[in-house]
């Protein structure tokens, strides 16, 4: 079914070190002393929590419900008691906290009750709406949920299954594929059914050769348009671009989606989780990660979601001279700031360093424009430009140079034999960019609510002074006498401007006096003397100038 | 706190360097053992010369003295300005003119990496301005015992005209403008070997072979030297399939002169070169062209140094209008 590969430029082939973990079958991790749940899932979304301290939970029950188009719901990782809702670290780079729900496990591991979860008998969306209360998202980094990658079910040909896993030391997909082949192409089949593509790609690296085979048996019962094909070992052969473009010769540019090219792709992880939700109900409460480095014992283990780094390295025994733990590969992962970081779906790896194993990189020295960066870029970008334009603060040039279309891959400062750290330069670039238009927007959307607050002060003013004239008109339209009066024609309008309302009104008030006065006489002047009622008369006289005189003044 | 990648490639600057050097000795072991010995002798001044030159400048711009010198970028420069020098110059010209390479050229403009210009090319090009009888006197290969040669470049008596020759580049030149002579009678006369000058045309093959390890190597890419050597034949091909009788061979052009240091050690320098691919083509092109223009009708014997000078000025235009297409952005034109 497929011809060829087609390749990307660029990459790196660092040390694989996958021996290390590849050997030893999954293990379970034993149920940690409590888990930590993060609510935030991702930088886009976060969790409302569903749960109070004190309240019980069963595995499997839900604590978080997934908020806006890109939240998933969270999951208790096995039963027991809420202790605590409070900020504990998460897994960045920052070491920032995040609200997270802790739970004290009871060791019973009662389940909620579940069962599978016919998503043929309902319409796509439910099946779509049942992932996404199961908590699926991408379990191959960036965490994105699965229920949107699969997007609208129509429009794609391609499904491709990503067990690349190209980064070194990480081995936790590749013995997912090789023990559970048939689960993770039961996932797979089924996120084909959901995204309605024609075709399965499974992209494998060469190095897997065990994996390769273990899916291809899987797959040879299922049909002619699902294959399992071999990729050449070569970083970042696992990154989504990367592999889409190697199985499909497609190239689809940053801030664009595979969708768009009529092509998908799913982490073998996820498409596991997918064969779980759907198969046995069961949402996503644990993943394998891969625990490995400077230990004693390195290896893959199915780990609880919520579980501390610190209580897995117990099962690894880390040796004396580890200094830091990486959680990820070397070239993309993040240095962990505290062991209290817990386990969650985008964690495949931890690695115990050293300074034998991970040397500090030697001192920068100058760049010699030597181009072994553009030369390993796998998005074709000449790095060292980029270098020299971020070092010079000119972010515009940078991003004309297509700094945003950089995978932050790190395969640049791999190969740079200046040792220049490029990636972070382009991570400062990056930052300084989007804060810089961050201030932008925020001050463009300051001016504009202030421009809006004006209109909207005027409007009210007019809107009350239209208001009260027309309250005045009604007013008066209910006396009988003034409705023959021809001034009541000359009701001010409600649309004119304030002024002239304040004008109107005036002009009305005398009317209706010279009315009033006209109308009613006061019946107590009846019978008065016609000296009294020239007396009369001429304090009345006087009166109306004055009145007059003060619409006159009134502006 | 340190970032991600965590690992890194066993490569240095130093490591690029050492390529650089190792490649220059098939050259030298010719040169010192065909033409002049004195060639090593050189070598020391001008390695001294640099080092310390290197190291007064660093000190007056107080920077870091050891990561710089430990770099070996100021030996390679001190080297490349040996080899593109007469050896018989005396000791204070190639002092001067790597004082002139590490100094002006590369500190003055901010140190490594930071060069627009090629440091030996403008060397070369500011002493034969400079010193234009000095810079001339070219030994023929093997006529010169090392007694004489060290006499010469330590400052003795300077006998020249009987013991220097023009280059083989210099006497056709001069030779094909006296009334009736062809490449052919030009050819005739002694100094010449096989394809270029006697003995020194033994220096094209040693220079390929440090290319070629430079190549299998990966410090260099194939794009430079291929678009120079190719260039360089096309053109001056042209014009000997056209007129044979006043237009010297290809060969004779790739075997003479600077051609295949040129090719693989100088038009390579990637500081002052191009960097894209297909800027690289262009700028190693546009130097054949030039070089040979010079060479044959300009004031110059030989042209390749003011034409890497005048295509190292072309860089940032050729670089910013071969930028490569960026992954993802296939057919798409505004790229």
């Amino acid at each position: 079914m497929i011809s060829r590969l087609f390749n990307f430029r660029g990459g790196v082939k660092p040390e694989p070190h996958k021996s290390e973990s590849s050997g030893t079958p999954i293990e379970k991790a034993p149920l940690p002393k409590r888990l930590v749940i993060p609510l935030r899932q991702s930088l886009r979304s976060t969790a409302r929590c569903l749960v109070e301290p004190g309240q019980k939970v069963l595995k499997g029950e839900q604590i978080g419900q997934g908020e806006g188009a890109l939240g998933t719901g969270v999951h208790a990782s096995t039963s027991g008691t809420v202790v605590e809702i409070a900020p504990y670290p998460m897994a960045h780079a920052s070491g920032l906290e995040t609200l997270s729900v802790v739970i004290a496990p009871d060791g019973e591991e009662r389940w909620i009750d579940r069962a599978p979860f016919d998503y043929r008998k309902v319409s796509r969306e439910e099946a779509l709406g049942w992932l996404r209360s199961c908590g699926i998202l991408g379990l191959g980094g960036a965490g994105f949920p699965t229920h949107v990658k699969l997007g609208s079910g129509t429009g794609i040909d391609t499904l491709v299954i990503n067990g690349a896993e190209c980064e070194p030391w990480i081995t936790c997909d590749d013995r997912l594929m090789r023990e559970r082949a048939a689960d993770v192409l039961s996932g797979a089949m089924i996120l084909r059914e959901l995204i309605g593509a024609r075709r399965v790609l499974v992209g494998i690296e060469d190095n897997k050769p065990d994996a390769i085979e273990r899916m291809r048996a899987a797959a040879s019962g299922v049909g002619d348009d699902v294959a399992v094909v071999a990729v050449p070992a070569l970083y970042p052969a696992g990154g989504e671009r990367q592999l889409i473009r190697v199985l499909t010769g497609i190239e689809i540019p940053q801030g664009k989606f595979g969708t768009d090219f009529g092509v998908q792709c799913f982490n073998v992880g996820t498409a596991e989780a997918v064969h779980r939700a759907i198969q046995f109900g069961e949402p996503l409460l644990s993943r394998i990660v891969t625990l490995t480095g400077n230990v004693a014992r390195p290896g893959n283990y199915e780990i609880l979601l919520g579980t501390q780094v610190a209580e897995l390295l117990a099962l690894v025994g880390p040796k004396a001279d580890t200094d830091r733990y990486i959680m990820g590969g070397p070239m993309m992962g993040i240095e962990l700031q505290s062991l209290g970081v817990p386990v969650t779906a985008t964690t495949n790896c931890i690695i115990a360093a050293s300074p034998a194993l991970f040397p500090p990189p030697p001192p920068e020295q100058p760049c010699i424009r030597c181009g072994e960066c553009a030369r390993a870029c796998p998005a074709d970008l000449q790095p060292f430009e980029l270098y020299w334009f971020s070092r010079a603060k000119n972010f515009g040039k940078a991003r004309e140079y297509h700094l945003f279309d950089c995978i932050e891959c790190g395969c640049c400062a791999y190969v740079c034999p200046s040792h220049i750290p490029l990636v972070d330069y382009f991570r400062f670039s990056k930052g300084e960019i989007q804060a810089r238009e961050h201030e932008r927007t925020a001050s463009e959307q300051a001016r504009t609510r202030f421009e809006f607050r004006n209109f909207r002060q005027e409007r009210e003013k007019a809107e009350k002074a239209a208001k009260l004239a027309a309250k005045v008109a009604e007013t008066r339209a209910k006396r009988p006498e003034a409705a023959t009066a021809p001034e009541t024609a000359a009701a001010p309008e409600p649309a004119a401007s304030p002024e002239d309302l304040k004008k109107a009104l005036v002009a009305a008030a005398l009317a209706r006096a010279k009315q009033q006065k006209a109308a009613v006489t006061p019946k107590n002047t009846d019978r008065l003397s016609a000296e009294t009622q020239a007396e009369i008369a001429a304090i009345d006289a006087r009166r109306e100038k004055l009145t007059t005189q003060d619409a006159d003044k009134t502006p | 706190m340190l970032n991600s990648p965590y690992i890194r490639k066993p490569a240095s600057v130093q490591g690029v360097m050492l390529a650089v050097l190792v490649a220059l000795i098939p050259a030298l072991v010719v040169y010192a053992w065909q033409i002049a010995a004195v060639v090593l002798v050189n070598l020391a001044i001008a390695t001294a010369t640099a080092m310390a030159g290197e190291a007064f400048v660093l000190k007056l711009r107080a920077r870091p003295i050891a990561p710089a010198l430990s770099d070996l970028s100021a030996v390679v420069t001190a080297w490349l300005v040996v080899l593109c020098f007469p050896p018989i110059l005396p000791w204070w010209a190639t002092v001067l003119g790597v004082l002139i390479a590490i100094v002006a050229v590369k500190h003055l403009y901010g140190g490594l990496g930071q060069n627009p210009f090629n440091p030996a090319m403008v060397a070369y090009c500011a002493m034969i301005v400079a010193f234009p009888a000095l810079m001339s006197q070219w030994p023929p290969a093997g006529q010169l015992d090392f007694q004489t040669q060290l006499g010469l470049v330590l400052g003795g008596v300077r006998e020249l005209d009987g013991i220097t020759g023009a280059t083989a580049l210099d006497t056709v030149k001069t030779g094909l403008r006296a009334a009736g002579a062809t490449v052919e009678t030009v050819m005739a006369q002694g100094s010449f070997g096989l394809v270029g000058g006697r003995g020194w045309e033994w220096l094209a093959p040693a220079y390929a072979a440090g290319g070629a390890y430079l190549l299998a190597r990966r410090v260099i890419t194939w794009h430079m030297p291929a678009a120079f050597l190719v260039a360089l034949a096309m053109i001056s091909g042209a014009f000997w399939l056209a007129n044979p009788g006043q237009f010297t061979s290809p060969l004779f052009h790739l075997a003479s002169g600077g051609a295949m240091l040129g090719a693989f050690f100088i038009v390579t320098d990637p500081v002052s070169g191009a960097t894209t691919p297909r800027g690289k083509l262009i700028f190693a092109a546009g130097v054949a062209l030039v070089a040979y223009v010079i060479r044959v009708f300009g004031a110059f014997p030989e042209g390749i140094a003011f034409a890497v000078l005048l295509m190292n000025i072309c860089v940032p235009l050729i670089d910013m209008n071969t930028q490569p297409r960026v992954f993802g952005y296939r057919g798409d034109k505004t790229r």
